[in-house]
């Protein structure tokens, strides 16, 4: 063990939270939902040791409109919650895109619609990635497929939406969130930029901070909306982030990615052992979306198989990505099922028929 | 003669007479010109709530949250830190700002709609918490900014854009107290109802800020002052009239007073 490391078996949701502390998180505000309670319960209970805040609020329109605040205060900011509770904090994610303020935002996706069931899913896919609330924003979306990733990326999510002053959203399932597996945690240096536009209190030496994300004037708001386009184009530019494996010599592509790209592993290795040379793009950044990476691998492969937990929302991604080049089809499970390997390599062979 | 010739000391008017400045327009409002109708309430807070931040030397201290509803825009005329917050909302945006900030003075402004329908529970919840900031609520007993809808607060046989028959309470629900519900909240420190409509109103409902600020500096809890204001333009009156109807219809449901007061024991650290 290298001196600066720190090797624990946690769950994802608590090593989430354990990142969070040791990225130097100011504030946490969240309200109860399976599969992610750990999230909260493991923040409140370091609380008394280590210097934060966890508050349960009392509903997740609550605890999105307290991030709001504290996130417009200048504090480094955070809320977790699964699917019916990210539905109900959308008003206040849009108006958080809007003022442009820096926070990580977590949704360990269950299954639905509705209250639907508490097992893993890939449902909100496009609730993540298309909007979600109201008027043209974006949020960055990181989605993780390990326990460590989890950790890791709240690191990650903290530093993005500083520097582009906009919310970021960890998609995770209850599956990654709920799993034990070794994570480690190297000990970090934590760079927190200057905030000089937050409302700490007008001091005469600067002018007063107005957190809004009312431009009640059209002109205004085209000009906002414009601003925050610009934004969006050079994360776009900046901040696509993907693995692929064995695509080198890949014949055949599988995009999927979490849970569904760890299934999507095994596959193309299951499918190798036969001699069928298939590989994986895992994207990573949801938002931005790895389209070019993808529309490159159009001329190499010669179809495309798209895995997700969910009846088919990533595929329209990956379709616009490559632009009719190659043959894209989906294969999915809903309702918290998650395929074993064999079952998606059966579906996959039958794919590669059709080529 | 502009604002500044105004509220320069010793002014001469018409070339000849000489004043001496004896009222002066706060620092802390902006010279912008407020959009509220003539005669409405929203103006006359903003500028006690402006005097109150100069008097006190605060101005560098003070984060105010404005929600959806006709002083969405008082981030425009009080110059100081402001937060506007999604309808119903601010109260829990002022709870991020103040568990991060607890040092700076709080305090959110809000409608009736705003902090008794939509925001009801977070309302009830922050002062549950006793958050230690301070609720402005201005019960002008119907909405204001969508023009003239229906609010909790709306009396009993009122009609507005959607009572157009009166308010039937049977059918619509009673107009509700919110002073009285939450003053029994234990995290409820200083509870009180004041109003706008005359010059003596205005006094005591500027004493009752000035007490909200200062209460936030003991750290026991959330500051609630309700003021029953007017709304002249979707009550359908004069500023006059207007006026009138809070003197004789809205007093009348909504008495005046204070409901809950610091003990002087609560308060000893702040004479010292
Ligand atoms: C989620 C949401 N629903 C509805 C509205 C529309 N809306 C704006 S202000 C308002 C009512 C404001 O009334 P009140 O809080 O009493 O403030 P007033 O204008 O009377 O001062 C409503 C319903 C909104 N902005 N957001
Ligand atoms: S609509 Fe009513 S509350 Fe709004 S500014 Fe006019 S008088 Fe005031
Ligand atoms: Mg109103």
């Amino acid at each position: 063990m290298k001196q600066n490391e720190d090797i624990r078996l946690m769950k994802g949701n608590e090593a989430m939270a354990e990142a969070a502390i040791q990225a130097g998180m100011d504030a946490y505000f969240g309200y109860p939902i399976t599969p992610q309670s750990e999230v909260l319960e493991y923040l409140t209970r370091e609380m008394p040791n280590r210097n934060f805040l966890a508050l349960q609020a009392e509903s997740e329109v609550a605890s999105i409109n307290m991030v709001y605040g504290a996130a417009g205060a200048g504090a480094r900011v955070m809320t977790s919650s699964s699917s019916p509770g990210w539905s109900l904090m959308q008003e206040g994610v849009s108006y958080i895109a809007s003022a442009q303020l820096p926070c990580l935002l977590v949704n360990v996706n269950r299954g639905g619609p509705g209250l639907g069931t508490i097992q893993p899913s890939q449902g909100d896919y496009f609730q993540a990635t298309k909007g979600g609330g109201h008027g043209d924003y974006r949020l960055i979306v990181l989605a993780p497929n390990s326990v460590q990733e989890m950790a890791d990326f709240v690191f990650l999510g903290f530093e993005l939406a500083d520097k582009y002053r906009n919310p970021v959203l960890m998609l995770s399932d209850g599956a990654i969130g709920q799993m034990m597996e070794r994570v480690i945690f190297h000990n970090r240096e934590i760079n927190k930029i200057p905030k000089p536009w937050a409302t700490t209190g007008k001091t005469p030496d600067r002018e007063r901070s107005i957190i809004t994300s009312l431009f009640i004037q059209p002109e205004k708001m085209e000009k906002v909306n414009l601003e925050l386009l610009k934004k969006y184009e050079a994360i776009e530019k900046n901040e696509i982030r993907y693995e692929e494996i064995m695509t080198e010599d890949a014949e055949y592509l599988f995009v999927a990615y979490g849970l569904s790209a760890r299934i999507s592993h095994k596959v193309i290795q299951l499918a190798r052992e036969k001699g069928i040379k298939a590989g994986l793009l895992r994207p990573i950044t949801l938002w931005p979306f790895p389209a070019p990476v993808l529309n490159k691998l159009a001329d190499k492969v010669k179809g495309m198989f798209v895995v997700e937990l969910n009846a088919g929302q990533m595929i329209e991604d990956v379709r616009l990505a490559v632009n009719g080049k190659v043959k894209v089809e989906h294969y999915g499970r809903m309702g918290g099922i998650i395929p074993s390997p064999e079952e998606v390599e059966e579906q996959f062979e039958k794919f590669i028929k059709t080529l | 003669m502009d604002n500044k010739e105004l509220t320069t000391p010793q002014c001469i008017v018409d070339g000849e007479d000489t004043y001496d400045l004896v009222f002066e327009k706060s620092h802390v409002m902006t010279d912008t010109r407020l959009h509220y109708c003539p005669g409405c309430g929203h103006s006359v807070a903003h500028q006690i709530l402006a005097e109150v931040i100069q008097e006190l030397g605060i101005q560098d201290n003070v984060v105010g949250v404005a929600p959806v509803g006709c002083s969405v825009f008082a981030y425009d005329y009080l110059h100081i830190d402001w937060q506007e917050a999604a309808h119903g909302r601010a109260t829990a945006v002022a709870t991020g700002i103040k568990r991060c900030l607890p040092d700076r003075y709080v305090f959110t402004y809000q409608g009736d709609g705003d902090l008794a329908a939509i925001g009801t529970g977070e309302t009830i919840h922050c002062v549950n918490r006793g958050e230690n900031i301070m609720i402005i609520f201005i019960n002008n007993g119907v909405y204001g900014m969508t023009s003239g809808q229906m609010a909790p607060t709306s009396l009993e046989g009122m009609k507005t854009t959607t009572s157009p028959y009166g308010r039937d309470v049977h059918k619509m629900g009673y107009p509700i107290k919110v002073s009285e519900l939450v003053a029994p909240l234990p995290g409820a420190f200083y509870v009180t109802r004041q109003t706008v409509h005359t010059p003596n109103a205005v006094r005591k409902t500027k004493k009752a800020i000035e007490n909200g600020f200062k209460y936030q500096k003991l750290g026991k809890g959330t500051s609630f002052i309700e003021i029953v204001s007017n709304c002249p333009s979707n009550w359908k009156m004069t500023p006059v009239q207007s006026n009138q109807f809070i003197e004789n219809e809205m007093l009348k449901y909504y008495p005046v007073g204070d409901i809950k007061v610091p003990s002087k024991e609560d308060l000893k650290e702040l004479v010292k």
